[in-house]
């Protein structure tokens, strides 16, 4: 196995993670920690890829990984805005509860 | 696969799936906040030194500080009086283990993967701030437009309505112990 197999098969366990967290939970604001881990595993492939690239352009990867950090903290803020807002209304988090619109 | 990249990755790991199986959730924020060292602990060692320490700062330093507020707001750290899983945890399990079985067999049976990593010099901080502010000037506009953005529109959502705060404070008023304790 060669280092960059281990680097994606570490990215892509937290993926696995992250999904597994994210369908199985309850709580809508541990929904949003899979996804964070989830964007997370994203990064990690990012880096690792530039980094293992034979012939890498200067810094890339690191601007590219800048910028998805980025999105990644916008989306936390509004995601908990919204979670706390919906917990205003039904007075839960749990999402299974959440079913006013469901037929 | 050296001795750090193997300690780094049990630490990662661990702290993932502590953070998604633990019932209280202030320990899963902490959990939360492991990972997200390790992870930055991997990035040092890929030679992304500018990343690493962006990791630490806005994750461990602002998101894991956001998801601990959201989680107290949200009366979170109370133990849940039902199970924390859903009724079709299998079938999410299920859906996980599939994806990952897919992913590792792709890595496992690629040929284009490169085999070692080739001698670069990093990328100093001052070569990514000129990058930042030559060719990618433009990227980095539309994502301060968009942190903008993402801040205005958190607080607005966050904010309470007026005439809800109204309803609350004339419930409040009238049954006034236990007034938050429930509501349908």
């Amino acid at each position: 196995m060669t280092p960059l197999q281990g680097y994606l098969l570490l990215s892509a366990l937290l993926f696995a993670i992250g999904l597994a967290g994210a369908l199985t939970r309850r709580n809508a604001i541990i929904v949003l920690i899979g996804i964070e881990l989830m964007l997370n595993a994203a990064n990690l492939n990012f880096i690792a890829f530039w980094r293992y690239n034979p012939n890498p352009e200067a810094s890339t990867g690191p601007l590219f990984v800048l910028f998805s950090l980025g999105v990644a903290a916008s989306e936390a803020a509004v995601g908990l805005a919204l979670v706390i807002a919906v917990y205003r209304h039904y007075r839960t988090t749990s999402v299974d509860k959440m079913d006013t619109l469901k037929g | 696969m050296t001795l750090s990249f193997l300690f780094l990755s049990i630490l990662i790991i661990s702290g993932a799936i502590t953070a998604m199986t633990l019932r209280n959730l202030v320990h899963c924020a902490l959990a939360l906040t492991l990972t997200f060292a390790g992870l930055a602990g991997i990035y040092l060692e890929l030679n992304a030194q500018f990343i690493g320490f962006a990791q630490i700062l806005i994750y461990i330093g602002a998101v894991a500080i956001l998801l601990v507020f959201a989680i107290l707001l949200t009366r979170g750290s109370e133990p849940p009086t039902q199970s924390a899983f859903s009724g079709s945890w299998v079938w999410g399990v299920a859906v996980a283990v599939v994806v990952f079985g897919v992913i590792a067999s792709v890595i496992f049976s690629s040929r284009v993967l490169p085999g070692m990593a080739p001698q670069i010099s990093r990328p100093s901080v001052r070569q990514i701030g000129d990058a930042l502010m030559t060719r990618f000037v433009l990227p980095l506009e539309v994502l301060g437009l968009l942190l903008t953005a993402a801040l205005i529109g958190g607080v607005i959502i966050a904010l309470r309505d007026k005439t809800e705060l109204e309803t609350s404070q004339s419930s409040d008023i009238t049954t006034q112990p236990s007034s938050h304790s429930q509501r349908p």
